[in-house]
């Protein structure tokens, strides 16, 4: 495989991580997803890491730079479903996820993606005011 | 002590850092450890492996089960013959890096396993062992 798809789901994008990724391949995600933010316009992106079973510092570097390339184009990123045991070691490893947003699966995700735009959505309208 | 020779693994592109994480798992897995000490040895040894990649201009991963009376362990050597590492204190520190990585592949991968030795001279290369105890 030589790409991640990316699904666009309402206006979040989402993105289920299901293989042990190379270097690059992280990179190109990392890249397709910040243009795909802005192609689809999309306000939120969710990204499922459930199925991998290591975080090195690699992947952590390239989930802290999507979350705050997105933060910059106007959208929330929330990492869902990272296993104990990679979190346990990631924190051990010395990697800090502090800007990301997280939750436990991918329906919590939406719910909390969606209340976020929602509540920008209104603050945007009311600053016109 | 007793050694076993598993396997050596090549590295020589970012696939191959993939390849010596499946290796390890398997390893790992193959000995009965723990999902959580799996978890360990195998991040630690994806960051050693693109360290040897990217600073060592590649080299390999040899791959031992050690037998120390009941202990069983895995051990894991690094070895490249790229430029070296001339100050090693502070390559180990925290945040440290000359690639615009975090900083954190060596320091990080000591804290999680049980042994580190890492061996280094410019112009010599470097070769790192890791070994996780069961
Ligand atoms: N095999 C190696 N050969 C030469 N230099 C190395 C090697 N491994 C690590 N280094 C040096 O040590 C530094 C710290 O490595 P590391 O802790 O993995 O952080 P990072 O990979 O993010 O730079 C590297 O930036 C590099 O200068
Ligand atoms: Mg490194």
């Amino acid at each position: 495989m030589d790409k991640i798809p990316i699904l666009k789901v309402g206006k979040c994008l989402l993105v289920t991580i299901q293989i042990d990724m190379h270097d690059r391949l992280a990179m190109a995600l990392q890249d397709d997803l910040t243009n795909a933010i802005v192609s689809t316009k999309s306000k939120g992106v969710l990204i499922d890491v459930s199925a991998l079973e290591i975080v090195d510092s690699f992947i952590g570097r390239m989930l802290s730079n999507i979350a705050s390339a997105s933060r910059v184009l106007d959208a929330v990123t929330i990492v869902v479903g990272m296993r104990p045991h990679v979190a346990i070691t990631l924190v051990e490893l010395g990697v800090q996820l502090s800007g990301i947003r997280t939750a436990r699966n991918v329906d919590k995700g939406l719910e909390t993606i969606n209340r976020l735009i929602e509540q920008s959505e209104s603050t945007d309208a009311d600053g016109d005011d | 002590m007793l050694t076993e020779t598993i396997e050596t693994v090549p590295i020589r592109s970012s696939e191959d850092i993939v390849r010596v994480r499946q290796k390890v798992r398997f390893h790992a897995d193959a000995m009965g450890m723990s999902l959580i000490d799996q978890t360990k040895i195998i991040t630690a040894a994806s960051e050693i492996a693109r360290n040897t990649f990217e600073y060592g201009g590649g080299g390999e991963l040899l791959l031992e089960i050690l037998r120390d009376g009941a202990r069983r362990g895995l051990r894991l050597t690094f070895s490249d013959e790229g430029p070296g590492i001339a100050d090693i204190e502070q390559a180990m520190r925290d945040h440290f890096t000359t690639g615009g990585g975090l900083g954190l592949g060596l320091g990080g991968a000591k804290r999680l396993v049980n042994e580190f030795d890492i061996k280094s001279q410019p112009g010599e290369g470097t070769r790192i062992s890791l070994i996780r105890w069961k």
